[in-house]
Formats: C-alpha cells, structure tokens, sequence
C-alpha cells in the first residue's frame, strides 16, 4: 500500500459564473485524505463544501489547482474519463437518496455495474450482496415507493458500496431523515468505516460530523480548521 | 446491447399513449412507401412480363408508331400500308427470318344460332405462329398451300369456342365470319387476358382468306422476326430502305412509316409512369420526415423529463457514450415498431389493392422490404441525434438538482 495520502488536494480555485456574477467558491484549498480515514467536511452554506465535494467526487473539474485521487492526477481529466473514475472509486450516497424511481432496489443497486461491463448475471449477485451487507435482503425487488426513508438511504449505501469504491462520498446521508433513522445510517456508515472503507461525510450538522475521526473545516473557500475528534 | 434494449422498452411502457403515438406516425409513413413500391414494382413487373409477349427482336411496321407524343395529325396523312409492301420486304430482306402481313378486324362470326359480336380476326401467314409465338394445341396450324391457295380456314381462340361450341369439339366444323364460312382446323392454345384484353377472343385465317374484307385500302401491318436477336437493328435499318424504295420517299424527307418495336412501349411506360412514381414516394417520404419529426419532439420532451434520471446515471459512471446509445436505442425502438408493424400493413393493403383493383398478384421483393425497414430506421436514428446528444451533454451536478 503506498504511503501516500488517498486524496491530495493543492491549491485548489474554483470559480464559476452565476449569470453575470463571478463566483470564487474554493481559493486555494488543502486538503489531504488518507486510505481509510472517516472524515467529515463541514461548513456553513456558501462555504465552498458542495462545491469541494463536487471536485472530490469528480463530478466536476477544479478552476486552478491539482487534485490526486489514488495517486492519479483527475483535475484536468475529460467528462468520460470522470465518468470512468466515479464509476470505479466513488460511491455517493445523497441527502435526496436520488435512487430511479421506476427501478427495484436490486436495480438501484446494479446501476454502476451496468456502466463498468459487468455481466448481467454477476451484477445481480454483486447487488444482492450488498443489500444484504446494508440488512435489506428482504426488500430487493421493491420500488423506491415502496421503502421508507432509511430504507431507501440504505438502498442508496448498497449502490455506492457495490463498485467497491476508494472513497465513499456521502452528502448530507441523514439529512432527509428523523433522527432515529439518522442514527441508523450513521451505524452504517461506522461499520463501512470499520471493514476498511474510507468515508467523507459532508454535513453542517455537529452531531452527525462527530462520527467522523476528524473535522475539516471549511469557510470562504479555504480549510479554516481540522479537528480531531477524540 | 441487451441492456440498453431492455432500458428502451421499460421507456416506451413507462409512457404507453405517447409511444403508442409516436409509432404511430411511424407506421403511416412506411405503411405508405410500402404500398407504394409493392405496387409500383408489381405494375412494372406485370407491364414488363405482358410487353415481353410481344417479342423483344420482334419489329412491327405500322402507318402510326405505337406512342405518339407531338401531333397526331402529321401522321395522319401517310399512305396505309398495303399487301405490296409487304410483298417488297419479303423479297429483298437478308436479315430476317420470318415475315408476316398482320390485319386486324372485328367482325361478327356465327354458328348455327350463336352469334357473337366484335371478335378480332386476325389474318397472316403460315409464319406468324413464329414471329407471334402461338401455336394452335388442339388441330393443326394452316400450311403454305392454305394461305397460297386462298383456303377458308380458321384457328380460334379458347374464348371463341366456349362461346359458339361449348363443349363441343370444334374440329371440322364451318363457321361463319361476316356471312362467309371458315372451317375450323385448329384451336388456340389459352393466352388469358392482357391489359384487361381478352386474348383468346380472336380468330387466325390466312390473309389470302380476307380479300373481302377490304383491307387493301385499309392497310396492314408488316411483322418481321430477324434471323437473330442481333440482328434487330441491320433488320430494322433494311426494312426501312426498303420501304423508302417502295415508296419513293425522297432522300431527306422524313419516313412516311412506323417502325414499331416492344422497348417503344417500355420506354414510353416508364416515361409516364417514372415521374408520378416519384412523386407518390416523395410525398410518402415526406410523411416519414414527419414521424421522424414526431420522434424527436417526443424525445426531446422525455429528455427533459428524464433529466434526473441521467444525472444519476452520469453521477454512478456513464460516460457520455452510454446516454448517447440510451436514447438512440429507444428511437431506434420506437421506429423499429413503427418500421415492422408498417410493412407489414404495406404488404397487406398493397396485396388487397392489387388483388382487387388490378387483378394482379403482389411483388414482395426483399429489397422493397429493406428499403421500408431501411428508411425507419435511418429516420429514427437521425430523429434521436439531437435528443440524444442533449441528454449526452448534460452536466451531472445540474442534472442531479434538477427537480
């Protein structure tokens, strides 16, 4: 295993234009992630956290700046390239589930294999897996619809675990969610945590961001501060 | 592949009406070309194989050409052709293996009490079973001496027959042909009907057997075979020499005669009937232009729709590629259905048009079929192009916030 972080962020600018306005949402940020870590971003709104969770996730390329994930540089990749590495290292889990609404949880689940060639007949098993490893082997072939809240959080888990990833990115995961449930997933996550997987955890809740093992802390588009949670 | 044909089909259910619609205009379309080249290529091939009986080396000299497209009237002042000429082409020609006079009238033939109206009698010689390609399969053909000699013989037609004879045997009997009496020696083999043209409603005696039928001044026709198919032309070209000599047609005037052969006809059909085809498979085309429109309207729409949807495929790895060939699968779907139901529907009216209207049977070619199948689906992929690169180039954080 290389020494070297997971993620290493240098330098990151982002800028982008809201109609005529110029927007500079990350001004130079640092960050660095290391293979198995459990770490939440927090920040007040406007804080530039979406939009460094976008660039962590690759959903979107940074202004200036370098960003390597597993030792490749990605911050100036082309969209199919992006669509490659989330596919391979990046599992999402977000505040709105975003599961197809017409597609059973099994489907739900297989979606990123469909898109990594994966046979028809392993993708099932692969999904079945990892439903049961979020406890809803029992609800496979039910509809988002048809699930609670939590269940379909967890439906969403399986997905983003299913590709095993490098990193799984969850955005705002209990924020849709009554506190009990939200606990819930929070156990989830600890036990990803626990089995080896590396998570970031973007909130603006403290009590959901002292699950993670540090803080970062963002404001104006630079790293204010990292905690360490005891 | 299968992946995206089964994502194609849950599209098209998740909004039946709509795809229902879709295919529908789709349908129309090739519905329509289908129908069209079914009977297009039905009425060529039926045009072609009946124009074929005429023999393709075979030359027919006529006062008139067959297809006369400027003025009539210039024709109309040309002298008849007459035994004469006939006689002159017998004599001088080097290419040709078979000339004979050809006169047609109708007359009103009778035996005993039955009468019949307006049959063809049809006066030549020994040799027009060859140039003509008939051949009497019940009794015999008339000889070289019957036509010398002036006999009062007759072949007839099958429908002759059933209408004086029933089921009698002809063979032997006398007929009458405009008062005077024909015996019968032969019958025609059955030929069936030629542009709606009984052809076994005629009757065959030699042309010496006709003098009273004034045809001297009426005119004849001159049917010439060449000794070979390439010979056609050296016969053609012979033949009007030597008419011109008979004639007297003075060098540079203009032939005072036809020279009539069975590509006149052909070419004359496709020059009237090639631009109207045209037309009916440009405006069919234009109607699928329109299905293809009616595809990308829908699709654009559904797109838009689905925008969500394609954020969170794009957010799990779809690459750009793969949205493309989502939506183009369900075009290509959609006009596949359309494309199918179509020609099938096209084969199955075109047959009962033919079948109904024209008595003909319908040419299914697998090239008509291709075409059909062909022309959906281009139009469907075209259709899903700009809908699909749309899709294709949807950013994934905008799309995943789209509600």
């Amino acid at each position: 295993m290389s020494s070297r972080s997971l993620i290493t962020i240098q330098r990151l600018h982002k800028v982008y234009f809201l109609g005529a306005t110029k927007v500079h949402a990350l001004r130079g940020l640092n960050l660095e992630i290391k293979r198995n870590e459990y770490v939440a971003i927090m920040g007040p709104s406007g804080s530039g956290k979406s939009t460094l969770m976008n660039i962590i996730g690759c959903l979107d390329v940074p202004t200036d700046g370098n960003y390597w994930l597993n030792d490749q540089d990605v911050s100036s990749l082309n969209d199919d390239e992006l669509a490659h590495i989330r596919n391979k290292e990046i599992g999402f889990v977000f505040q709105t589930f975003n599961l197809l609404p017409r597609a059973t949880a099994l489907h739900n689940v297989e979606l990123p294999l469909v898109y990594n060639g994966t046979t028809a007949k392993d993708r099932k098993v692969h999904a079945a897996s990892a439903l049961e490893i979020v406890g809803l082997a029992d609800r496979m072939d039910h509809r988002p619809n048809e699930l609670s809240g939590g269940q379909r959080q967890r439906v969403a888990i399986a997905r983003a675990l299913v590709n095993k990833p490098s990193i799984i990115l969850a955005d705002e995961p209990t924020g849709n969610l009554d506190s009990k449930t939200g606990v819930e997933i929070m156990e989830i996550f600890a036990d990803l945590h626990g089995q080896g997987n590396t998570i970031i955890l973007v909130t603006h809740e403290r009590d959901i961001a002292l699950h993670a093992q540090r803080i970062i802390h963002i404001k104006d588009g630079f790293v204010e501060k990292i905690e360490t949670v005891s | 592949m299968g992946e995206y044909f089964r994502l194609a089909v849950d599209a098209l259910r998740t909004n039946r009406l709509r795809s229902i619609l879709t295919i529908a205009g789709i349908f129309v379309a090739v519905t329509t070309i289908i129908i069209i080249l079914t009977c297009i290529e039905s009425l060529n091939n039926y045009v072609e194989t009946e124009f074929s009986e005429i023999g393709s080396s075979t030359i027919y000299i006529n006062k008139f050409p067959w297809v006369i497209t400027d003025n009539f009237f210039e024709y109309r002042n040309r002298p008849a052709i007459k035994l004469r000429e006939y006689e002159a082409l017998k004599e001088d020609n080097t290419y040709t293996r078979f000339v004979s006079p050809l006169a047609v009238y109708e007359r009103q033939i009778s035996y005993k009490n039955e009468v019949v109206d307006g049959v063809s009698i049809i006066g030549v010689n020994r040799h027009y079973a060859e140039i003509g390609g008939i051949s009497a399969d019940h009794g015999r053909w008339f000889t070289e001496h019957e036509v010398d000699s002036r006999r009062y013989v007759c072949v007839l037609g099958a429908s002759v027959v059933e209408a004086l004879f029933r089921n009698a045997d002809p063979l032997g009997k006398r007929i009458k042909i405009d008062g005077f009496p024909y015996r019968v020696i032969g019958v025609l083999e059955k030929r069936g009907t030629s542009f709606g043209f009984d052809q076994d409603r005629q009757i065959i005696v030699p042309y010496t057997a006709m003098r009273n039928f004034a045809y001297s001044w009426r005119g004849i026709q001159v049917a010439m075979l060449p000794e070979r198919p390439e010979d056609a032309e050296a016969m053609k070209e012979e033949a009007r020499g030597i008419l011109r000599t008979v004639r007297k047609v003075r060098p540079g005037d203009k032939d005072n005669f036809a020279i009539n052969q069975q590509d006149m006809l052909l070419d004359f059909y496709k020059q009237a009937t090639g631009g109207l085809y045209l037309v009916l498979l440009v405006i069919a085309g234009v109607s699928l232009v329109v299905g293809g429109i009616g595809i990308m309207n829908i699709m654009l729409v559904s797109v838009t729709e689905r925008t969500k949807e394609i954020g969170i495929r794009k957010a799990v790895g779809a690459t750009r590629k793969s949205i493309l060939r989502q939506i183009l699968s369900e075009t290509l779907l959609i006009s596949s259905i359309g494309g199918i139901l179509g020609m099938i529907a096209g084969v199955l009216v075109g047959w009962l048009i033919l079948n109904w209207a024209f008595s003909l049977s319908a040419q299914v070619t697998p090239s008509i079929v291709l075409v059909g199948y062909g022309f959906s689906a281009l139009v469907g992929l075209v259709s899903g192009m700009y809908p699909a690169y749309r899709a294709a180039n949807l950013h994934p954080i905008e799309a995943l916030r789209y509600e």
